[in-house]
C-alpha cells in the first residue's frame, strides 16, 4: 500500500550519535505511527548502546565507525536510499523532536516539492520556545532562505525534512557535513540545484533526553556561526547538475 | 615606507585575502579553517593600509620597535597553528586506523560467510 499519492517507497531515517536513553523509544513510535515505512538509524560513531537498542526495536541500522556529524550521518542515509532504491528520505531526530505521526503530512507535500520540511513556529501552541540571540539567528536565516527559496519559511533550521524526486540523489551526493551545512546550506545547494523547497507546519516537543542550550554566550556563538555558515553557503560553487544526473538510482533493489 | 612598497604591500594582502576566499568558494577548505585564515587575511590588509595603526599599538604595549611586535605575535601564530595541525594529523591517524580495522574485519566475516554459503548445497546433498 503506498503510503502518499506522490512517492512509493520512503525511507525514514535518524541520524544518531550515543542516544541510548531515546533511540529504541523513538524507532518504536515511528513503527507504530507508519509501520508500513521502514526505518534506518544511522549511528554515527556511537560508543554506548545505541546500534542494539536500534536493532532491538526493530530498525536497520548503519553503523558508522567514525564519527562524521549529522550531515555526514544523513548523506550515509541518502546513499543507502539512492542505492536500494528507495525514492524519498524523512528525517526524523533520535531525541523524539520529532512527531513521527506528522511524517505522512511531510510525505504527501513531496508531489508539489523536493524537500519538505516540518516547521515549528507555525502556530501558538508550541512547547519547544526559542529566545534570545539564537531566535534572532534563526528569523534572520528564515528570512534569507524565504528569499532564495521563494517561499515562506519559518524554520530554515529544522531537521524535520523530507527529501524526494532529483534532490534525494543530490544529497546522496552533495549533503554537507558541517556546522549548520545540513540544514542551511543544503537548502541552498537544492535551491541552485532548481529543487522546489516548501514547509508544512510541525509541533515540536521538548527533547526526551539532554536540553537545548539558551545560555546567552552559546546562542552569541550559534548567532556568529550560522551567519558564517549563511554566508559561506551563499558564495560557494557547488556543480549540481552533473551529480543530480549521475546518481540515478540503480533499480528497485 | 616609500609609495611604490606600500601599493606593492598592499596589492599583495588583498591578493592573500582573495585567494583565502576563492579557496572557499571551492570549498577546498572546510568552515572550520575559513574563520581562521579569513582573520589573518583581514588582519593583514589592515596593517598594510594603516601601517601606522602597528606603531601605535606597538607604543602602546611599550615595545620599541613596532616590526618586532608583528614578529612576536606573528610566531606565536604560526605555532598556535602547527599545533592544531599536529593535533589534526593525529587524529586523522586514529581515524584511518578504525577505519583499516574495520575493513579487516568486514573482510573475515565475508569470506566466512561465503564460505558457509559454499559449503551450503553440499550439506543438501548430503542429506
Amino acid at each position: 500500500m503506498p503510503v502518499s499519492a506522490s512517492v512509493l517507497r520512503p525511507l525514514i531515517v535518524v541520524p544518531a550519535w550515543n542516544e541510548e536513553q531515546t533511540v529504541g523509544e523513538t524507532v518504536r513510535e515511528i513503527r507504530t505511527a507508519t509501520p508500513e515505512i521502514p526505518v534506518l538509524v544511522v549511528s554515527d560513531g556511537s560508543t554506548d548502546l545505541t546500534v542494539h537498542l536500534a536493532r532491538l526495536a526493530g530498525a536497520r541500522v548503519l553503523e558508522l565507525p567514525i564519527r562524521l556529524g549529522v550531515g555526514g550521518a544523513m548523506r550515509a542515509g541518502f546513499r543507502y536510499a539512492v542505492h536500494n532504491g528507495f525514492d524519498a528520505a524523512v528525517q526524523v531526530d533520535a531525541d523524539g523532536q520529532h512527531d513521527p505521526r506528522q511524517v505522512p503530512a511531510l510525505l504527501d507535500e513531496l508531489g508539489d516539492a523536493e524537500v519538505v520540511i516540518g516547521a515549528r513556529f507555525c502556530d501558538r501552541g508550541d512547547a519547544y520556545r526559542v529566545r534570545g540571540p539564537r531566535r534572532w539567528a534563526m528569523v534572520v536565516l528564515s528570512k534569507v532562505l524565504s528569499w532564495l527559496t521563494k517561499t515562506r519559511l519559518t524554520d530554515a533550521t529544522s531537521g524535520f525534512k523530507a527529501t524526494g524526486g532529483q534532490a534525494l540523489p543530490l544529497f546522496a551526493e552533495h549533503y554537507p557535513d558541517e556546522y549548520l551545512g545540513d540544514t542551511v546550506e543544503s537548502l541552498v545547494i537544492a535551491v541552485r540545484a532548481g529543487c522546489v523547497v516548501t514547509q508544512v507546519p510541525a509541533r515540536m516537543r521538548p527533547r526526551r533526553g539532554g536540553d537545548p542550550s539558551h545560555r546567552p554566550l552559546k546562542s552569541l556563538l550559534y548567532l556568529c556561526r550560522a551567519g558564517l555558515a549563511l554566508a559561506l553557503a551563499l558564495i560557494r560553487q557547488w556543480d549540481v547538475t552533473p551529480a543530480a544526473q549521475k546518481m540515478r538510482p540503480v533499480g528497485e533493489a | 615606507m616609500t609609495d611604490n612598497n606600500y601599493v606593492i604591500a598592499l596589492i599583495g594582502s588583498v591578493l592573500i585575502l582573495a585567494g583565502i576566499i576563492e579557496l572557499l568558494r571551492r570549498r577546498q577548505l572546510k568552515e572550520k579553517y575559513a574563520v581562521l585564515w579569513l582573520l589573518v587575511g583581514l588582519v593583514l590588509v589592515v596593517f598594510t593600509a594603516f601601517p601606522a595603526l602597528l606603531e601605535r599599538i606597538s607604543t602602546a604595549l611599550g615595545v620599541a620597535v613596532p616590526t618586532n611586535l608583528l614578529f612576536f605575535v606573528a610566531i606565536l601564530f604560526l605555532v598556535g597553528v602547527v599545533l592544531h595541525l599536529s593535533w589534526e594529523a593525529s587524529r586523522l591517524e586514529n581515524e584511518t586506523r578504525k577505519l583499516a580495522e574495520d575493513v579487516a574485519i568486514l573482510r573475515l566475516e565475508l569470506a566466512e560467510f561465503k564460505r558457509e554459503q559454499d559449503r551450503a548445497p553440499e550439506l543438501e546433498q548430503n542429506d
